[in-house]
């Protein structure tokens, strides 16, 4: 965990005593709608389909036992019992109260949280690898540079009324899961020639309504410039994005109409007024930020404890749950694990007040106080004893946090859809509930293998249905709610965007499709090896669009195309 | 006559903003008084302006390019930047340009729709003078400059950002605070 200093906290504190004036401005009258608006959203509070919803950050996706035990008085205290973890790594509340946030975002403060910046036109909570200083292969902790990131983005004066919101994320090597390619900026810690550290700079990328992945702008940056470049970066686009209109105003599209190689320049000018400026990095304040992280003082343990190995060859449900669940870590002898929010029946990402309490309690047994989420609305210990495994796993089964899914089908990211958002086009919880139903059978689960399913209730992709291998993205039909499959979608190093499958499809088709798409999948692949997106890759989508609406929709697409012309 | 916040406190101002007329044609341009002209009106008729009786100021748009009056701000008693929208945040970076880059020290002030809400970051980028829109209450607006007392990032009115202050005050631990 990162501590924070008195000055951390002093900021939090007095933003909170700010937005307080302003909720009891904008209740008195005195501050309209058009004008409170962005105060709130900065605050994370969005006026949803029956009340507000309180985006909370969650830096990172970083949390100790004492903040998630906060989150849980939350819940209890002033919503109805829940929240709901997304995948930009941060907890919602969609109960609160308005008048009721400045004492959750004072009781936040406590325990050194916030919603700074949740929401609204600006830097939003900065996004990294849920394995991130426990990961075999990084290069840089990305933790410690998500937190230079987030103190120069918090309260940037210059920055709070960019043209549309604004996610950076950063991965801290070359394996990406940190998702860098698909935001704003993605910045992914490398070596320079001397074996210094830097980061390559990817620009422009995004889901929404036009999906496109980021182009590189820098191959390598020095680490000492990371802020001016962001200054950079921004500056350019505070200023010439478009304002016109909020569905082309990302970034990605200024990129797009000025030409990637054009903006590139204009951040290279900009740039070269502010390199090696004030707000060049010293390593003094690299190394401070570093200390203020709390580190798990690991014990010195055997690779492989004898103790795991006997369970796992004594107990088959174990043994499926580790095979999924249980992840590679740097240290000897330690092991990740996911706590899996996905079970069949409880909406993806939920988690109750008790559960919320259960897992601290979890956590400060068995991983050192932390936990972390991750975008796809798990919740992590990352730090297990592997002579833990067991115990920890009878325990979390009690909890019905052990369904062992994880990189599996039922493993759905899905955005609360419309029962909650006002966005929405179609509902996405009972969508994902009825696919979990469907693919229930364990052993079929994991013969199907590796498949990410996302969904999304709007062409906002808050569920990145775009990089899903199968995606779901609700569509209103004339006032009907229908679903639109693509596939081939991918996050990652080998990151790609889904193509549409063909026609949209009602909610009650939805499992049949998905079942036809596994069947084509199955039938197609050369070994159990290959996975769903291999097998998506080298056929094309063709075979399973041919098997989704069957052999005449060739026949069907062309009279269609005959009679628009016509 | 009317008031503006400048320096943090709340005073007469004399000036008069001249805007485009309907059509986008140039203001007639006073005979006498202290006016603020837009940059077109300022590049299109410099002379006539720099030879009048009174004092002259220039106001930028969002989309308007400082640049254009980097040599000429010896000439101005203000400079002024004009927000459409208060969630339009242009001005924040041309106010930062005309400060950090370009070197003007004389009053930099933010017109059109500014409010109470947005004067702490206005003021973080270089804005020392504000003509709020007409309902705003401007003794009130006075509170909105303590709402923070620190901040991390170099900006106009603090050129170095907090991680270098923390580091002149205490270069081994870094832990000043």
């Amino acid at each position: 965990m990162y501590i924070y200093d008195e000055i951390d906290q002093r900021l939090v504190e007095e933003r909170v005593a700010q937005y307080r004036d302003q909720t009891r401005r904008f209740l008195a009258g005195k501050l309209s709608e058009d004008e409170f608006r962005p105060l709130r959203l900065q605050n994370g509070l969005y006026i949803q389909r029956f009340a507000p919803m309180l985006r909370v950050a969650i830096p990172y996706g970083l949390l100790s036992s004492r903040q998630l035990r906060a989150l849980a008085y939350i819940a209890r205290t002033w919503d109805r019992g829940y929240g709901h973890f997304s995948t930009r790594q941060n907890i919602q509340f969609n109960w609160p109260k308005l008048e009721d946030v400045p004492d959750i975002l004072a009781k936040l403060a406590t325990v050194q949280m916030h919603a700074i910046q949740t929401s609204g036109n600006c830097v939003r909570n900065i996004t990294t690898d849920h394995f991130a200083g426990i990961a075999p292969d990084e290069i840089v902790d990305p933790l410690v540079w998500c937190e230079v990131v987030r103190q120069w983005s918090a309260f940037h004066p210059e920055f709070a009324y960019l043209p549309r919101k604004f996610k950076i994320a950063i991965a801290g090597g070359e394996q990406d899961r940190a998702a860098v390619q698909v935001h704003d900026i993605g910045l992914q810690a490398r070596r320079g020639p001397d074996g210094n550290v830097g980061f390559r700079v990817l620009v422009g990328g995004g889901l929404g309504r036009t999906p496109i992945i980021g182009v590189v702008v820098r191959e390598f940056l020095p680490w000492q410039h990371l802020l001016t470049y962001l200054d950079a970066i921004l500056r350019v686009y505070n200023r010439y994005g478009r304002r016109d209109n909020k569905y082309k105003a990302r970034i990605k599209i200024l990129v797009k109409e000025l030409a990637p190689e054009v903006f590139r320049r204009k951040v290279e000018q900009e740039w070269a007024h502010l390199k090696n400026g004030p707000a060049t990095l010293i390593i003094e304040e690299i190394g401070r930020i570093e200390r203020r992280f709390t580190r798990p003082g690991y014990q010195k343990l055997e690779p492989i404890a004898p103790e795991y190995t006997l369970e796992l060859g004594r107990d088959k449900g174990f043994a499926n749950w580790a095979r999924r669940n249980v992840h590679p870590h740097k240290m000897p002898g330690y092991a990740a694990v996911t706590l899996s929010l996905k079970k069949t029946g409880v909406p993806p990402g939920d988690a109750t007040a008790d559960q919320m309490d259960a897992v601290a309690d979890l956590a400060e047994r068995y991983s050192f106080g932390e936990l972390r989420v991750s975008h796809e609305q798990n919740l992590i210990l990352a730090d297990v004893r592997q002579s833990d495994l067991h115990a920890l796993w009878q325990e979390a089964r009690t909890l019905g946090l052990a369904t062992p899914n994880i990189g599996l089908l039922t493993n759905i990211i899905s955005c609360p859809g419309g029962d909650f958002c006002s966005l929405a086009n179609a509902k996405s919880i009972p969508v994902a509930e009825a696919i979990q139903r469907r693919f229930d059978d364990l052993d079929y689960l994991h013969d199907i293998g590796e498949l990410d399913l996302n969904i999304s209730g709007c062409m906002n992709s808050c569920g990145h249905h775009h990089v899903g291998h199968i995606g779901i993205l609700g569509v209103d039909k004339q006032g009907a709610e229908y679903y639109q499959i693509s596939i081939g979608g991918a996050q990652g190093n080998d990151a790609s965007l889904g193509k549409v499958l063909g026609p949209a499809v009602s909610q009650a088709e939805v499992p049949d499709v998905i079942e036809k798409l596994i069947e084509t999948y199955l039938a197609r692949r050369d070994s159990d090896e290959e996975r769903f997106i291999d097998v998506v890759r080298r056929i094309g989508i063709e075979p399973f669009k041919e098997h989704v609406y069957g052999l005449n929709h060739k026949a069907t697409e062309s009279r269609s195309r005959q009679l628009a012309a016509a | 006559m009317a008031s503006i916040i400048k320096q943090r406190k709340v005073v007469a101002d004399n000036w008069q903003l001249l805007k485009p007329q309907a059509g986008g044609g140039a203001p007639p341009i006073p005979e006498s008084g202290d006016i603020i002209v837009p940059l077109a009106v300022w590049l299109d008729q410099r002379n006539a302006l720099l030879s009048r009786p009174g004092r002259l100021g220039v106001w930028l748009g969002g989309d308007d390019e400082p640049a254009l009056i980097a040599e000429d701000l010896k000439n101005f008693g203000v400079v002024a930047v004009h927000f459409p929208q208060f969630t339009d945040g242009r001005g924040y970076s041309l106010g930062r340009l005309l400060r950090e880059r370009y070197g003007w020290r004389g009053e930099l002030r933010a017109i059109g729709d500014v409010l109470r809400d947005q004067l702490l970051y206005l003021s973080r980028c270089g804005f020392d003078a504000f003509a709020l829109r007409e309902d705003q209450d401007l003794q009130a607006a006075l509170c909105a400059f303590s709402d923070f007392s620190e901040a991390y990032q170099a900006t106009a009115d603090q050129p170095l950002p907090l991680f270098r202050r923390r580091f002149l005050a205490s270069p081994d631990g870094m832990e000043w605070s």
